[in-house]
């Protein structure tokens, strides 16, 4: 079996939609399965009591923000360099599940600020890190809706990617520099040694249901640039009865 | 190659000094810019005197912006730009003398007024003179990153709009440093490591900014 | 196990609408991603 032959679209899309059901079903078990432990099992934090049960999304989702964030730059760059539709496609197809997780990440984090620094929005360097990274995926998404030529919008998009991963360290660096406030606020509860087993696997548990989420939604999603993209081909004409 | 960037560089400043509308503008836009803030916070020159490095700072970032779009359009609507790429010389050095006429038309006068915007704000003399030398260090990475988002968005609907919007991220870390160096020193604080960080990242535009450019232009005209 | 009732569970010691709000808000995130795919099939 030649595994190339799904860097085409037109093999690679009926094996996304297998795929996209696996990691669905993985996605559901996971975050069946984190929840439990992060409400039944998990106990109480003896400082912030129960408002610390936010970190079973909030962390996950921070930490698929960034992942995703890379990988999408990851195959931008691979679909500038080999010229590969297939690679463009899928960094198309993960910016607005990258942009949703921050977004998540950015609505947790100021439930959990609340009651934990008596602020909705707090300029913390984590905080800012975070909206200048929504802000990048939305330049990003909004890139590529105003380009009509779809290839000529993968490339430009690319390079604004592959411009944004140059500039995460440097802003993220520079952010905590303006910022050193709040340093190890939000990091106490992982870092400390008073953390309970049970968090932790939770949180591990709820990060891995994020990353099947992801990869289950951006094949979807991938499916269906396909679609609109191939629609003149006729593999995808003769698919579609099958399918 | 030497002498390509010289005839461009010329071009550019010449055709902006013939029709000095772009850079009155610019220049105007900054000074109204930063003297609406009083009228904002109130007269308290206390306060003013905080604000003031970042209201600067964010007023030449804002006219950086405003010209950006100037920098290829003109050029790629009437052909001349893919003249340019088609010329044989390479492209990255053409596109640093864009980038360098861009900064002397707008950036430049802009960090000359800064320092009488500066007494506006109750800004000491050690204070201005920060201000300017940040401001000089600073606004050429400004006009680097911004034409990366120009090139991007060459020909592509939403314009202005649309590149400020993928561009303003990236000033964050030059905004901060900027304007945190003229705060740190108000405060006694050694400027060594913000001027430092600046002159890294002007290194580091200077040297990846044109690459970037070279292909969005290249992907533009395709 | 450390709730006592359901009610309990749904206060959250005091901090059950940052909790909930939270957890509500990152559902509806996931349902509407879920249901603009759908919709573009």
């Amino acid at each position: 079996m030649n595994i190339w032959k799904y860097s085409s679209p037109q093999y690679f899309y009926p094996l996304a939609k297998k795929m996209a059901t696996i990691f669905f079903v993985f996605a559901a078990v996971f975050t069946v399965w984190g929840l439990y432990i992060g409400f039944f099992v998990a106990p109480t934090d003896f400082q912030q009591g129960e408002s610390y049960r936010i970190i079973f999304i909030h962390v996950p989702a921070a930490w698929m923000s960034m992942l995703i964030y890379l990988i999408m730059s990851f195959w931008a760059a691979i679909g500038l360099i080999m010229n590969t539709r297939l690679s463009s496609m899928m960094a198309h197809a993960l910016a607005p599940t990258g942009a949703l997780m921050t977004f998540v990440a950015l609505w947790t984090g100021a439930f959990w600020g609340r009651p934990t620094w008596g602020a909705w929005w707090v300029w913390d360097a984590r905080l800012t890190s975070e909206l200048i990274l929504l802000f990048l995926y939305i330049g990003y998404m909004a890139l590529r809706a105003s380009i009509e030529d779809p290839r000529r919008a993968d490339r430009a998009s690319a390079i604004l990617a592959l411009v944004g991963v140059v500039n995460v360290p440097i802003i993220y660096f520079s952010v905590q520099w303006w910022n050193t406030l709040h340093q190890g606020a939000s990091v106490s509860l992982t870092k400390s040694p008073s953390m309970a087993t049970s968090m932790l696997t939770g949180m591990l548990v709820m990060a891995l249901a994020f990353w099947m989420y992801s990869i289950a939604v951006s094949l979807i999603r991938v499916r269906r640039i396909i679609r609109d993209r191939e629609a003149n081909a006729a593999w995808l004409a003769e698919s579609s009865g099958a399918q | 190659m030497y002498q390509a960037f010289i005839f461009v560089l010329r071009k550019e400043l010449l055709l902006a000094f013939r029709q000095k509308t772009d850079m009155v503008t610019v220049l105007f836009f900054f000074i109204i810019v930063s003297s609406l803030f009083p009228f904002a916070v109130g007269p308290e020159l206390s306060i003013l005197k905080i604000i003031g490095p970042g209201v600067v700072w964010v007023g030449a970032l804002l006219c950086s912006l405003l010209a950006l779009h100037r920098v290829f359009e003109t050029d790629f609507n009437d052909g001349s730009l893919e003249h340019l790429v088609l010329s044989g010389e390479p492209l990255t050095v053409l596109v640093i003398a864009k980038v360098s006429a861009h900064w002397l038309i707008t950036g430049l006068p802009v960090v000359i007024v800064a320092p009488l915007i500066g007494l506006q704000f109750g800004l000491s003399v050690d204070s201005l003179t920060i201000l300017l030398i940040t401001l000089l260090v600073g606004t050429p990475v400004l006009s680097l990153i911004g034409s990366i988002g120009a090139a991007l968005t060459l020909g592509v609907r939403g314009g202005a709009a649309l590149t400020s919007m993928l561009i303003l991220p990236f000033y964050v870390p030059i905004l901060i440093f900027g304007a945190g160096a003229v705060v740190a020193d108000a405060q006694g604080l050694s400027i060594d490591g913000h001027f430092s960080i600046l002159v890294a990242m002007l290194c580091l535009s200077v040297a990846l900014a044109p690459l970037a450019i070279a292909s969005a232009i290249k992907i533009a005209l395709e | 196990m450390q709730w006592e009732s359901i009610a309990d569970f749904f206060a959250m010691g005091g901090y059950g609408l940052y909790v909930w709000g939270s957890y509500i808000v990152t559902a509806l995130c996931v349902v509407f991603e879920i249901l603009d795919l759908k919709k573009n099939r």
